[in-house]
Protein backbone atom coordinates (compact mmCIF):
# COMPACT_ATOMS: atom_id res chain seq x y z
CA UNK A 1 0.00 0.00 0.00
CA UNK A 2 1.03 3.49 -0.52
CA UNK A 3 0.93 5.87 2.37
CA UNK A 4 -1.26 7.70 1.01
CA UNK A 5 -5.47 8.61 2.39
CA UNK A 6 -7.79 6.90 -0.59
CA UNK A 7 -10.97 8.65 -1.51
CA UNK A 8 -13.51 6.03 -0.19
CA UNK A 9 -15.99 7.11 2.36
CA UNK A 10 -16.38 6.06 6.25
CA UNK A 11 -17.22 2.70 6.28
CA UNK A 12 -16.72 1.25 2.77
CA UNK A 13 -15.07 -2.09 2.19
CA UNK A 14 -12.91 -1.50 -0.43
CA UNK A 15 -9.79 -0.31 1.70
CA UNK A 16 -10.20 -3.31 3.42
CA UNK A 17 -9.87 -4.97 0.57
CA UNK A 18 -7.11 -3.22 -0.39
CA UNK A 19 -5.27 -3.72 2.30
CA UNK A 20 -5.74 -7.62 2.40
CA UNK A 21 -4.76 -8.21 -1.03
CA UNK A 22 -1.64 -6.23 -0.10
CA UNK A 23 -0.54 -8.34 2.62
CA UNK A 24 -1.01 -11.13 0.64
CA UNK A 25 1.16 -10.29 -1.85
CA UNK A 26 3.88 -8.89 0.39
CA UNK A 27 3.57 -12.73 2.39
CA UNK A 28 3.88 -14.72 -1.16
CA UNK A 29 6.99 -12.20 -1.66
CA UNK A 30 5.16 -11.54 -5.23
CA UNK A 31 5.15 -7.64 -5.27
CA UNK A 32 7.65 -7.63 -8.19
CA UNK A 33 5.63 -9.99 -10.09
CA UNK A 34 2.47 -8.66 -9.78
CA UNK A 35 0.05 -6.61 -12.80
CA UNK A 36 -3.41 -6.04 -11.06
CA UNK A 37 -6.41 -4.37 -13.01
CA UNK A 38 -8.52 -2.27 -12.17
CA UNK A 39 -11.93 -1.62 -12.82
CA UNK A 40 -14.56 0.96 -13.69
CA UNK A 41 -16.61 1.96 -10.51
CA UNK A 42 -15.54 2.98 -6.90
CA UNK A 43 -12.10 1.48 -7.12
CA UNK A 44 -11.42 3.30 -10.80
CA UNK A 45 -8.11 4.63 -9.21
CA UNK A 46 -6.94 2.00 -6.98
CA UNK A 47 -3.35 2.37 -8.48
CA UNK A 48 -3.32 5.54 -6.39
CA UNK A 49 -3.59 3.12 -3.75
CA UNK A 50 -1.74 0.10 -4.15
CA UNK A 51 2.63 -0.40 -4.40
CA UNK A 52 2.22 -2.55 -7.18
CA UNK A 53 1.70 -2.50 -11.39
CA UNK A 54 -1.81 -1.49 -12.15
CA UNK A 55 -4.01 -1.18 -15.80
CA UNK A 56 -7.01 0.74 -15.94
CA UNK A 57 -9.93 -1.41 -18.26
CA UNK A 58 -12.96 -0.34 -19.59
CA UNK A 59 -16.11 -0.96 -18.03
CA UNK A 60 -16.54 -4.84 -17.59
CA UNK A 61 -13.86 -5.49 -19.90
CA UNK A 62 -11.49 -6.45 -17.10
CA UNK A 63 -11.19 -9.99 -17.39
CA UNK A 64 -10.46 -9.98 -20.75
CA UNK A 65 -7.44 -7.00 -19.39
CA UNK A 66 -6.21 -9.97 -17.14
CA UNK A 67 -6.55 -12.43 -19.72
CA UNK A 68 -4.41 -10.49 -22.21
CA UNK A 69 -1.60 -9.82 -19.62
CA UNK A 70 -1.68 -13.31 -18.22
CA UNK A 71 -1.22 -14.71 -21.27
CA UNK A 72 1.59 -12.74 -22.48
CA UNK A 73 3.52 -13.23 -19.06
CA UNK A 74 2.08 -16.28 -17.39
CA UNK A 75 4.82 -15.77 -14.73
CA UNK A 76 3.04 -13.09 -13.23
CA UNK A 77 0.71 -12.82 -10.65
CA UNK A 78 -2.37 -11.58 -12.77
CA UNK A 79 -5.25 -10.26 -11.24
CA UNK A 80 -8.85 -8.24 -11.66
CA UNK A 81 -10.59 -6.35 -9.03
CA UNK A 82 -14.33 -5.96 -10.06
CA UNK A 83 -17.48 -4.32 -8.79
CA UNK A 84 -20.68 -5.93 -9.08
CA UNK A 85 -21.48 -3.32 -11.72
CA UNK A 86 -18.63 -4.24 -13.84
CA UNK A 87 -18.48 -7.76 -13.20
CA UNK A 88 -21.79 -9.16 -12.91
CA UNK A 89 -23.46 -6.69 -15.45
CA UNK A 90 -22.03 -5.10 -18.09
CA UNK A 91 -19.13 -7.41 -18.05
CA UNK A 92 -21.63 -11.15 -17.51
CA UNK A 93 -19.75 -12.04 -20.54
CA UNK A 94 -16.18 -11.61 -19.42
CA UNK A 95 -16.96 -12.99 -16.61
CA UNK A 96 -18.30 -16.20 -18.04
CA UNK A 97 -16.14 -16.65 -20.89
CA UNK A 98 -12.71 -15.95 -19.10
CA UNK A 99 -14.00 -18.46 -16.31
CA UNK A 100 -15.37 -21.04 -18.65
CA UNK A 101 -11.57 -20.50 -20.20
CA UNK A 102 -9.93 -21.78 -17.30
CA UNK A 103 -7.86 -18.59 -17.05
CA UNK A 104 -5.26 -18.62 -14.64
CA UNK A 105 -5.59 -15.59 -13.07
CA UNK A 106 -7.61 -14.70 -10.41
CA UNK A 107 -10.67 -12.23 -9.71
CA UNK A 108 -11.43 -10.42 -6.36
CA UNK A 109 -14.77 -9.48 -6.99
CA UNK A 110 -16.69 -6.85 -4.60
CA UNK A 111 -20.66 -6.85 -4.10
CA UNK A 112 -21.94 -4.33 -2.24
CA UNK A 113 -25.01 -4.30 -3.89
CA UNK A 114 -25.30 -0.98 -5.47
CA UNK A 115 -23.16 1.47 -7.94
CA UNK A 116 -21.40 3.35 -5.65
CA UNK A 117 -19.45 5.41 -8.18
CA UNK A 118 -22.46 7.07 -9.97
CA UNK A 119 -24.48 7.53 -6.71
CA UNK A 120 -26.42 4.64 -5.74
CA UNK A 121 -28.04 2.92 -8.68
CA UNK A 122 -29.30 -0.71 -8.24
CA UNK A 123 -26.88 -2.93 -9.26
CA UNK A 124 -27.58 -6.80 -10.52
CA UNK A 125 -26.69 -7.73 -7.10
CA UNK A 126 -29.33 -5.60 -4.92
CA UNK A 127 -31.58 -7.24 -2.62
CA UNK A 128 -35.11 -7.60 -3.25
CA UNK A 129 -36.95 -5.06 -1.78
CA UNK A 130 -34.15 -3.03 -1.65
CA UNK A 131 -34.16 1.13 -2.31
CA UNK A 132 -31.46 2.14 -4.53
CA UNK A 133 -31.91 5.52 -6.72
CA UNK A 134 -32.76 3.43 -9.76
CA UNK A 135 -35.28 1.09 -7.42
CA UNK A 136 -37.22 3.91 -5.91
CA UNK A 137 -40.20 1.41 -5.39
CA UNK A 138 -37.95 -0.82 -4.38
CA UNK A 139 -36.37 -3.90 -6.00
CA UNK A 140 -39.33 -6.09 -7.04
CA UNK A 141 -39.50 -9.72 -8.04
CA UNK A 142 -41.62 -9.10 -11.23
CA UNK A 143 -39.93 -5.95 -12.44
CA UNK A 144 -36.15 -5.71 -11.36
CA UNK A 145 -36.06 -9.07 -11.52
CA UNK A 146 -33.83 -10.98 -9.30
CA UNK A 147 -30.32 -10.46 -7.39
CA UNK A 148 -27.60 -12.01 -9.62
CA UNK A 149 -25.75 -15.04 -8.10
CA UNK A 150 -22.56 -15.27 -9.63
CA UNK A 151 -19.84 -18.32 -7.61
CA UNK A 152 -23.46 -20.33 -8.23
CA UNK A 153 -23.40 -19.44 -11.75
CA UNK A 154 -19.61 -20.09 -12.37
CA UNK A 155 -19.19 -23.21 -10.30
CA UNK A 156 -21.01 -25.16 -13.23
CA UNK A 157 -18.12 -24.41 -15.19
CA UNK A 158 -15.38 -26.65 -15.90
CA UNK A 159 -12.45 -24.47 -16.12
CA UNK A 160 -13.11 -22.99 -12.71
CA UNK A 161 -10.48 -24.05 -9.91
CA UNK A 162 -11.48 -22.24 -6.82
CA UNK A 163 -14.24 -20.05 -5.79
CA UNK A 164 -15.17 -18.84 -2.35
CA UNK A 165 -17.62 -15.90 -0.76
CA UNK A 166 -16.14 -14.36 1.86
CA UNK A 167 -17.83 -11.08 3.63
CA UNK A 168 -16.32 -7.92 5.79
CA UNK A 169 -18.84 -7.89 8.21
CA UNK A 170 -16.91 -9.24 11.40
CA UNK A 171 -12.76 -9.96 12.51
CA UNK A 172 -13.19 -13.61 11.23
CA UNK A 173 -15.44 -12.93 8.38
CA UNK A 174 -12.03 -10.26 7.51
CA UNK A 175 -9.74 -12.63 8.54
CA UNK A 176 -11.41 -15.27 6.60
CA UNK A 177 -11.81 -12.75 3.39
CA UNK A 178 -7.73 -12.75 3.55
CA UNK A 179 -7.53 -16.48 3.77
CA UNK A 180 -9.58 -16.44 0.59
CA UNK A 181 -7.65 -14.28 -0.91
CA UNK A 182 -4.49 -15.53 -0.16
CA UNK A 183 -6.24 -19.01 -1.95
CA UNK A 184 -7.18 -17.74 -5.09
CA UNK A 185 -3.42 -16.45 -5.70
CA UNK A 186 -1.87 -19.59 -4.55
CA UNK A 187 -4.24 -21.43 -7.00
CA UNK A 188 -3.10 -19.41 -9.26
CA UNK A 189 0.57 -19.57 -9.02
CA UNK A 190 -0.04 -23.34 -8.90
CA UNK A 191 -0.84 -22.97 -12.13
CA UNK A 192 -4.31 -24.40 -11.22
CA UNK A 193 -6.49 -22.40 -13.29
CA UNK A 194 -9.30 -19.55 -12.90
CA UNK A 195 -10.33 -18.69 -9.40
CA UNK A 196 -12.92 -15.64 -8.07
CA UNK A 197 -13.36 -14.32 -4.52
CA UNK A 198 -17.06 -12.63 -3.73
CA UNK A 199 -16.39 -9.98 -0.61
CA UNK A 200 -19.92 -8.90 0.20
CA UNK A 201 -19.37 -5.59 1.11
CA UNK A 202 -20.95 -2.72 3.43
CA UNK A 203 -21.96 0.64 1.58
CA UNK A 204 -22.86 2.73 4.04
CA UNK A 205 -23.53 5.67 1.88
CA UNK A 206 -26.08 4.43 -0.74
CA UNK A 207 -27.52 1.96 1.86
CA UNK A 208 -28.34 4.76 3.84
CA UNK A 209 -27.02 3.26 6.93
CA UNK A 210 -24.48 3.96 9.34
CA UNK A 211 -21.05 1.71 9.37
CA UNK A 212 -22.09 -0.28 12.13
CA UNK A 213 -26.11 -0.88 10.79
CA UNK A 214 -24.43 -1.33 7.32
CA UNK A 215 -22.30 -4.63 9.01
CA UNK A 216 -25.53 -5.47 11.12
CA UNK A 217 -27.45 -5.83 7.82
CA UNK A 218 -24.59 -8.43 5.98
CA UNK A 219 -24.68 -10.20 9.07
CA UNK A 220 -28.28 -10.69 9.69
CA UNK A 221 -30.15 -10.12 6.16
CA UNK A 222 -26.80 -9.67 2.86
CA UNK A 223 -25.76 -13.45 3.77
CA UNK A 224 -29.13 -14.93 3.27
CA UNK A 225 -29.07 -14.29 -0.56
CA UNK A 226 -25.67 -14.42 -0.56
CA UNK A 227 -24.38 -17.23 1.48
CA UNK A 228 -20.57 -17.32 2.85
CA UNK A 229 -18.30 -20.35 1.96
CA UNK A 230 -16.52 -22.21 -0.51
CA UNK A 231 -19.05 -22.96 -3.92
CA UNK A 232 -16.28 -24.60 -5.23
CA UNK A 233 -13.02 -26.76 -5.18
CA UNK A 234 -11.23 -28.53 -7.63
CA UNK A 235 -8.85 -31.26 -6.18
CA UNK B 1 16.11 -14.08 -50.05
CA UNK B 2 12.91 -13.46 -51.54
CA UNK B 3 10.59 -16.01 -52.05
CA UNK B 4 7.09 -15.97 -54.18
CA UNK B 5 3.73 -16.83 -52.60
CA UNK B 6 0.52 -16.93 -53.67
CA UNK B 7 -2.09 -15.83 -51.33
CA UNK B 8 -4.99 -14.08 -50.50
CA UNK B 9 -5.07 -10.61 -48.98
CA UNK B 10 -6.02 -11.95 -45.99
CA UNK B 11 -3.43 -14.40 -45.36
CA UNK B 12 -0.72 -11.83 -46.53
CA UNK B 13 -2.11 -9.34 -43.84
CA UNK B 14 -1.85 -12.23 -40.79
CA UNK B 15 1.89 -13.07 -42.08
CA UNK B 16 2.77 -10.28 -42.27
CA UNK B 17 2.05 -9.52 -38.32
CA UNK B 18 3.90 -12.83 -37.91
CA UNK B 19 6.81 -11.26 -39.53
CA UNK B 20 6.94 -8.30 -38.17
CA UNK B 21 6.85 -9.67 -34.27
CA UNK B 22 2.98 -10.35 -33.44
CA UNK B 23 2.96 -12.70 -31.04
CA UNK B 24 -0.60 -12.45 -30.00
CA UNK B 25 -3.99 -12.39 -31.78
CA UNK B 26 -7.48 -11.78 -30.18
CA UNK B 27 -10.58 -12.11 -32.95
CA UNK B 28 -14.17 -12.98 -33.43
CA UNK B 29 -15.16 -14.36 -36.33
CA UNK B 30 -16.53 -12.72 -39.14
CA UNK B 31 -17.05 -12.46 -43.18
CA UNK B 32 -15.13 -11.51 -44.76
CA UNK B 33 -11.72 -12.05 -42.79
CA UNK B 34 -12.62 -15.52 -41.52
CA UNK B 35 -8.77 -16.34 -43.43
CA UNK B 36 -7.19 -13.99 -41.50
CA UNK B 37 -8.38 -15.80 -37.76
CA UNK B 38 -8.09 -19.39 -39.31
CA UNK B 39 -4.61 -18.30 -40.38
CA UNK B 40 -3.80 -17.28 -36.99
CA UNK B 41 -4.86 -19.60 -34.93
CA UNK B 42 -2.11 -21.74 -36.71
CA UNK B 43 0.78 -19.63 -37.27
CA UNK B 44 0.18 -18.04 -33.06
CA UNK B 45 0.59 -21.41 -31.88
CA UNK B 46 4.17 -22.29 -34.52
CA UNK B 47 5.29 -19.09 -33.23
CA UNK B 48 4.96 -19.77 -29.30
CA UNK B 49 2.37 -16.54 -29.55
CA UNK B 50 -0.86 -16.48 -28.35
CA UNK B 51 -4.28 -17.29 -29.97
CA UNK B 52 -7.44 -16.67 -28.54
CA UNK B 53 -10.69 -16.98 -30.27
CA UNK B 54 -12.95 -14.24 -27.82
CA UNK B 55 -16.43 -14.69 -26.59
CA UNK B 56 -16.80 -11.17 -28.47
CA UNK B 57 -15.48 -8.46 -30.43
CA UNK B 58 -15.21 -6.37 -27.35
CA UNK B 59 -13.68 -8.84 -25.65
CA UNK B 60 -10.86 -9.46 -28.19
CA UNK B 61 -9.58 -5.82 -28.49
CA UNK B 62 -9.32 -5.82 -24.67
CA UNK B 63 -7.62 -8.85 -25.08
CA UNK B 64 -5.48 -6.88 -27.09
CA UNK B 65 -4.90 -3.78 -24.64
CA UNK B 66 -4.49 -6.27 -22.02
CA UNK B 67 -1.35 -7.71 -24.40
CA UNK B 68 0.13 -4.37 -25.36
CA UNK B 69 0.08 -3.45 -21.49
CA UNK B 70 2.50 -6.45 -20.97
CA UNK B 71 4.53 -5.28 -24.17
CA UNK B 72 3.63 -7.53 -26.55
CA UNK B 73 3.09 -6.74 -30.06
CA UNK B 74 -0.91 -7.74 -30.37
CA UNK B 75 -3.22 -7.51 -33.09
CA UNK B 76 -7.04 -7.95 -33.18
CA UNK B 77 -9.11 -8.01 -36.91
CA UNK B 78 -12.71 -7.93 -37.88
CA UNK B 79 -15.26 -6.11 -40.86
CA UNK B 80 -17.46 -3.39 -40.37
CA UNK B 81 -20.02 -4.41 -37.73
CA UNK B 82 -17.28 -5.62 -35.20
CA UNK B 83 -14.87 -2.36 -36.16
CA UNK B 84 -17.82 -0.90 -34.58
CA UNK B 85 -17.92 -2.75 -31.42
CA UNK B 86 -14.02 -2.39 -30.75
CA UNK B 87 -14.34 1.61 -30.99
CA UNK B 88 -14.21 1.48 -27.05
CA UNK B 89 -11.36 -0.21 -27.11
CA UNK B 90 -9.75 1.79 -29.54
CA UNK B 91 -10.62 5.13 -27.73
CA UNK B 92 -8.99 3.48 -24.36
CA UNK B 93 -5.86 1.89 -26.46
CA UNK B 94 -5.94 5.93 -27.77
CA UNK B 95 -6.12 7.49 -24.16
CA UNK B 96 -3.76 4.97 -23.05
CA UNK B 97 -1.31 5.14 -25.22
CA UNK B 98 -0.97 2.13 -26.44
CA UNK B 99 0.36 0.07 -29.51
CA UNK B 100 -1.77 -2.52 -31.04
CA UNK B 101 -2.86 -3.60 -34.73
CA UNK B 102 -6.47 -3.24 -35.70
CA UNK B 103 -7.68 -5.01 -39.42
CA UNK B 104 -11.22 -3.65 -40.62
CA UNK B 105 -11.99 -5.85 -43.99
CA UNK B 106 -14.87 -3.39 -44.91
CA UNK B 107 -17.94 -4.98 -45.98
CA UNK B 108 -21.12 -3.05 -46.77
CA UNK B 109 -23.73 -1.57 -44.06
CA UNK B 110 -25.15 0.24 -42.47
CA UNK B 111 -26.29 -2.07 -40.05
CA UNK B 112 -25.73 -5.52 -40.73
CA UNK B 113 -25.41 -4.80 -44.68
CA UNK B 114 -24.23 -7.36 -46.42
CA UNK B 115 -20.71 -8.99 -46.90
CA UNK B 116 -20.21 -7.69 -49.91
CA UNK B 117 -16.70 -5.30 -50.21
CA UNK B 118 -17.18 -1.61 -49.20
CA UNK B 119 -15.62 1.65 -47.88
CA UNK B 120 -18.52 2.77 -45.80
CA UNK B 121 -16.34 3.15 -42.57
CA UNK B 122 -13.74 5.70 -43.96
CA UNK B 123 -15.28 8.73 -41.58
CA UNK B 124 -15.25 5.78 -38.55
CA UNK B 125 -11.16 5.36 -38.81
CA UNK B 126 -10.39 8.77 -40.05
CA UNK B 127 -12.32 10.83 -37.96
CA UNK B 128 -12.08 8.76 -34.39
CA UNK B 129 -14.71 6.40 -34.44
CA UNK B 130 -14.60 6.06 -30.38
CA UNK B 131 -15.82 8.70 -27.89
CA UNK B 132 -12.74 11.61 -27.07
CA UNK B 133 -10.68 13.57 -29.53
CA UNK B 134 -8.03 11.06 -30.63
CA UNK B 135 -6.58 9.98 -33.71
CA UNK B 136 -5.38 6.52 -34.76
CA UNK B 137 -3.19 5.87 -38.02
CA UNK B 138 -4.94 4.04 -41.10
CA UNK B 139 -3.01 2.41 -43.54
CA UNK B 140 -5.14 1.59 -47.16
CA UNK B 141 -3.61 -1.09 -48.51
CA UNK B 142 -4.42 -1.72 -52.54
CA UNK B 143 -2.73 -5.37 -53.00
CA UNK B 144 -2.17 -8.44 -51.52
CA UNK B 145 1.66 -7.76 -51.37
CA UNK B 146 0.27 -4.22 -49.40
CA UNK B 147 -1.42 -6.74 -47.48
CA UNK B 148 1.41 -7.74 -46.22
CA UNK B 149 4.00 -4.93 -46.32
CA UNK B 150 1.88 -2.78 -45.13
CA UNK B 151 0.79 -4.62 -41.87
CA UNK B 152 4.47 -5.37 -41.24
CA UNK B 153 5.15 -1.56 -41.11
CA UNK B 154 2.05 -1.05 -38.74
CA UNK B 155 3.61 -2.70 -35.70
CA UNK B 156 6.72 -0.52 -36.07
CA UNK B 157 4.20 3.07 -36.26
CA UNK B 158 2.18 1.40 -33.46
CA UNK B 159 5.25 1.17 -30.84
CA UNK B 160 7.08 4.27 -32.73
CA UNK B 161 4.35 6.60 -31.14
CA UNK B 162 2.47 4.55 -29.15
CA UNK B 163 -0.23 4.47 -30.81
CA UNK B 164 -3.64 2.25 -32.28
CA UNK B 165 -2.65 1.49 -36.40
CA UNK B 166 -5.84 0.59 -38.12
CA UNK B 167 -5.49 -1.76 -41.58
CA UNK B 168 -8.27 -0.57 -43.67
CA UNK B 169 -8.97 -2.99 -46.27
CA UNK B 170 -11.71 -3.98 -47.89
CA UNK B 171 -13.28 -7.91 -48.18
CA UNK B 172 -12.04 -7.42 -52.19
CA UNK B 173 -8.58 -7.06 -50.94
CA UNK B 174 -9.15 -9.59 -48.21
CA UNK B 175 -10.73 -12.11 -50.57
CA UNK B 176 -8.84 -12.51 -53.81
CA UNK B 177 -5.34 -13.80 -54.26
CA UNK B 178 -2.31 -12.49 -55.83
CA UNK B 179 1.27 -13.52 -55.72
CA UNK B 180 3.55 -11.88 -52.57
CA UNK B 181 6.99 -11.77 -52.93
CA UNK B 182 8.63 -11.22 -49.08
CA UNK B 183 12.53 -12.20 -47.89
CA UNK B 184 12.28 -15.39 -45.70
CA UNK B 185 14.62 -14.08 -43.53
CA UNK B 186 13.24 -11.29 -42.94
CA UNK B 187 12.90 -9.64 -39.09
CA UNK B 188 10.54 -7.31 -36.86
CA UNK B 189 10.93 -4.07 -37.74
CA UNK B 190 11.42 -1.01 -35.60
CA UNK B 191 11.77 -2.94 -32.49
CA UNK B 192 12.17 -1.00 -29.66
CA UNK B 193 12.13 -1.19 -25.50
CA UNK B 194 9.09 -0.42 -23.79
CA UNK B 195 10.05 0.56 -20.48
CA UNK B 196 6.21 1.90 -19.76
CA UNK B 197 4.94 -1.40 -20.12
CA UNK B 198 3.63 -3.40 -16.48
CA UNK B 199 5.77 -6.50 -16.52
CA UNK B 200 5.97 -6.31 -12.73
CA UNK B 201 7.44 -3.25 -10.18
CA UNK B 202 11.17 -5.38 -10.05
CA UNK B 203 13.60 -2.89 -9.80
CA UNK B 204 12.08 -0.03 -10.25
CA UNK B 205 8.82 2.22 -9.21
CA UNK B 206 5.71 0.61 -9.68
CA UNK B 207 3.76 2.05 -12.75
CA UNK B 208 0.16 2.68 -14.13
CA UNK B 209 -1.31 2.83 -17.59
CA UNK B 210 -4.32 4.86 -17.63
CA UNK B 211 -6.47 7.44 -19.27
CA UNK B 212 -8.36 8.45 -16.88
CA UNK B 213 -6.78 12.08 -15.16
CA UNK B 214 -9.02 13.64 -12.72
CA UNK B 215 -7.11 16.29 -11.48
CA UNK B 216 -8.03 20.30 -12.42
CA UNK B 217 -6.56 20.75 -16.11
CA UNK B 218 -4.83 17.34 -16.16
CA UNK B 219 -6.92 15.81 -18.89
CA UNK B 220 -6.57 19.23 -20.57
CA UNK B 221 -2.53 17.89 -20.77
CA UNK B 222 -3.01 14.45 -21.48
CA UNK B 223 -4.97 16.24 -24.60
CA UNK B 224 -2.74 18.74 -25.52
CA UNK B 225 0.20 16.10 -25.11
CA UNK B 226 -1.89 13.43 -27.68
CA UNK B 227 -2.57 16.40 -30.23
CA UNK B 228 1.44 17.03 -29.99
CA UNK B 229 1.88 13.34 -31.03
CA UNK B 230 -0.93 13.27 -34.14
CA UNK B 231 0.86 16.90 -35.62
CA UNK B 232 4.72 14.96 -35.19
CA UNK B 233 3.02 11.93 -36.91
CA UNK B 234 0.92 14.47 -39.53
CA UNK B 235 4.09 15.90 -40.46
CA UNK B 236 6.54 12.86 -41.22
CA UNK B 237 4.01 9.87 -41.88
CA UNK B 238 2.47 10.28 -44.94
CA UNK B 239 1.92 8.02 -47.42
CA UNK B 240 0.63 8.45 -50.77
CA UNK B 241 1.43 6.67 -54.24
CA UNK B 242 1.89 9.76 -57.14
CA UNK B 243 0.94 8.45 -60.55
CA UNK B 244 1.15 10.16 -63.75
CA UNK B 245 0.77 13.70 -61.36
CA UNK B 246 3.05 15.91 -63.72
CA UNK B 247 0.69 17.73 -65.86
CA UNK B 248 -2.29 16.39 -65.26
CA UNK B 249 -5.09 17.90 -66.05
CA UNK B 250 -7.59 15.75 -64.19
CA UNK B 251 -6.23 13.56 -61.08
CA UNK B 252 -8.10 10.95 -59.64
CA UNK B 253 -8.05 10.00 -55.53
CA UNK B 254 -9.02 6.82 -54.83
CA UNK B 255 -7.62 4.41 -51.42
CA UNK B 256 -7.71 0.36 -51.86
CA UNK B 257 -10.00 -1.24 -54.48
CA UNK B 258 -10.99 1.75 -56.23
CA UNK B 259 -7.51 2.86 -55.95
CA UNK B 260 -6.38 0.61 -57.62
CA UNK B 261 -8.90 0.11 -60.81
CA UNK B 262 -8.07 4.05 -61.18
CA UNK B 263 -4.86 3.41 -62.00
CA UNK B 264 -5.35 1.33 -65.03
CA UNK B 265 -8.76 4.22 -65.97
CA UNK B 266 -5.31 7.04 -66.21
CA UNK B 267 -3.58 4.48 -68.82
CA UNK B 268 -6.32 4.29 -70.78
CA UNK B 269 -7.74 8.05 -70.32
CA UNK B 270 -3.75 8.27 -71.81
CA UNK B 271 -5.03 6.36 -74.81
CA UNK B 272 -8.44 8.40 -75.05
CA UNK B 273 -5.47 12.05 -74.89
CA UNK B 274 -6.70 12.73 -71.49
CA UNK B 275 -4.18 14.01 -69.30
CA UNK B 276 -5.02 12.06 -66.62
CA UNK B 277 -3.03 11.25 -62.82
CA UNK B 278 -3.41 9.48 -59.78
CA UNK B 279 -3.42 9.90 -56.24
CA UNK B 280 -4.00 7.13 -53.77
CA UNK B 281 -3.86 7.80 -50.50
CA UNK B 282 -1.81 4.94 -48.62
CA UNK B 283 -2.01 6.32 -45.11
CA UNK B 284 -5.84 7.71 -44.83
CA UNK B 285 -5.06 9.59 -41.42
CA UNK B 286 -2.61 11.62 -41.32
CA UNK B 287 -4.08 12.00 -44.92
CA UNK B 288 -2.19 13.48 -47.91
CA UNK B 289 -3.27 17.09 -47.62
CA UNK B 290 0.16 18.91 -48.76
CA UNK B 291 0.41 16.00 -51.72
CA UNK B 292 -2.83 17.29 -53.05
CA UNK B 293 -2.65 21.25 -51.97
CA UNK B 294 0.49 21.14 -54.13
CA UNK B 295 -1.03 19.40 -56.79
CA UNK B 296 -4.58 22.05 -57.05
CA UNK B 297 -2.17 24.91 -57.49
CA UNK B 298 -3.34 25.27 -60.88
CA UNK B 299 -6.32 24.29 -62.93
CA UNK B 300 -6.38 20.69 -62.51
CA UNK B 301 -9.92 19.19 -61.67
CA UNK B 302 -9.93 16.10 -58.98
CA UNK B 303 -12.09 13.04 -59.33
CA UNK B 304 -12.98 11.61 -55.58
CA UNK B 305 -13.74 7.48 -56.77
CA UNK B 306 -14.76 5.81 -53.76
CA UNK B 307 -17.23 2.78 -52.87
CA UNK B 308 -19.10 4.45 -50.23
CA UNK B 309 -21.47 7.30 -50.45
CA UNK B 310 -18.39 9.70 -50.43
CA UNK B 311 -16.23 10.13 -47.59
CA UNK B 312 -13.03 10.57 -48.27
CA UNK B 313 -14.30 13.59 -50.84
CA UNK B 314 -14.68 15.74 -48.18
CA UNK B 315 -10.86 15.19 -47.26
CA UNK B 316 -10.25 15.99 -51.00
CA UNK B 317 -12.15 19.22 -50.62
CA UNK B 318 -10.90 20.47 -47.79
CA UNK B 319 -7.06 20.20 -49.62
CA UNK B 320 -8.08 21.57 -52.96
CA UNK B 321 -10.25 24.11 -51.32
CA UNK B 322 -11.72 24.62 -54.41
CA UNK B 323 -15.36 22.70 -54.46
CA UNK B 324 -15.84 23.29 -58.07
CA UNK B 325 -12.53 21.48 -59.07
CA UNK B 326 -14.00 18.37 -56.70
CA UNK B 327 -16.08 15.85 -58.48
CA UNK B 328 -17.51 12.56 -56.99
CA UNK B 329 -18.03 9.29 -58.32
CA UNK B 330 -19.15 6.29 -55.80
CA UNK B 331 -21.36 3.43 -55.22
CA UNK B 332 -21.89 2.70 -51.71
CA UNK B 333 -23.64 -0.64 -50.34
CA UNK B 334 -21.26 -3.00 -52.08
CA UNK B 335 -21.39 -1.52 -55.45
CA UNK B 336 -17.91 -1.43 -56.74
CA UNK B 337 -17.31 1.49 -59.64
CA UNK B 338 -16.91 0.42 -62.89
CA UNK B 339 -13.83 1.32 -65.27
CA UNK B 340 -16.17 2.49 -68.05
CA UNK B 341 -17.37 5.27 -65.64
CA UNK B 342 -14.43 6.43 -64.00
CA UNK B 343 -12.88 7.05 -67.59
CA UNK B 344 -16.10 8.85 -68.80
CA UNK B 345 -16.27 10.86 -65.26
CA UNK B 346 -12.85 12.10 -65.30
CA UNK B 347 -13.15 13.70 -69.08
CA UNK B 348 -16.32 14.84 -68.65
CA UNK B 349 -14.29 16.69 -65.78
CA UNK B 350 -11.98 18.48 -68.05
CA UNK B 351 -15.03 18.43 -70.72
CA UNK B 352 -13.85 16.39 -72.78
CA UNK B 353 -16.13 13.39 -74.52
CA UNK B 354 -14.90 9.81 -74.30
Amino acid sequence: MKDVATHYCAGCGHGLVHRLICEVIDELRMREKTVAVAPVGCAVVAYDYWDFDTTEAAHGRTPAVATGIKRVLPDRLVFAYQGDGDLAAIGTAETIHTANRGENLSIIFINNGVYGMTGGQMAPTTLLGQRTATSQFTRRREKEGFPIKILEMLASLDGVAYLERTSLHSPKTVNDTKKAIKKSFQTQLDGKGFSMVEVVSPCPTYWGMSPVESMHRIETEVVKTYPLGIIKESK
Amino acid sequence: MKKKYLSTGNEACAEGAVRAGCRFYAGYPITPQNELIAYMSRRMEEKKGVFIQAESELAAVNMVFGAAVAGARAMTSSSSPGISLKQEGISYLAGCELPAVIVNVMRAGPGLGSISAAQGDYFQATKGGGHGDYHIIVLAPASVQEMFDLTYDAFALADKYRIPVMMLSDGMLGQMMEPLEFDAEIKPSGVINKPWALTGAKGREAQSIKSLWLGEGALERHNEKLQEKYRSIAKTEVKAEAYKTDNAEVIIVAYGTPGRMARACVDRLAEKGVKAGLVRPITLWPFPHETLRRLAQGTTKFLVVEMSAGQMVEDVRLAVQDDSRVSFYGRAGGGVPLNEEIIRRAAEAVGKKV
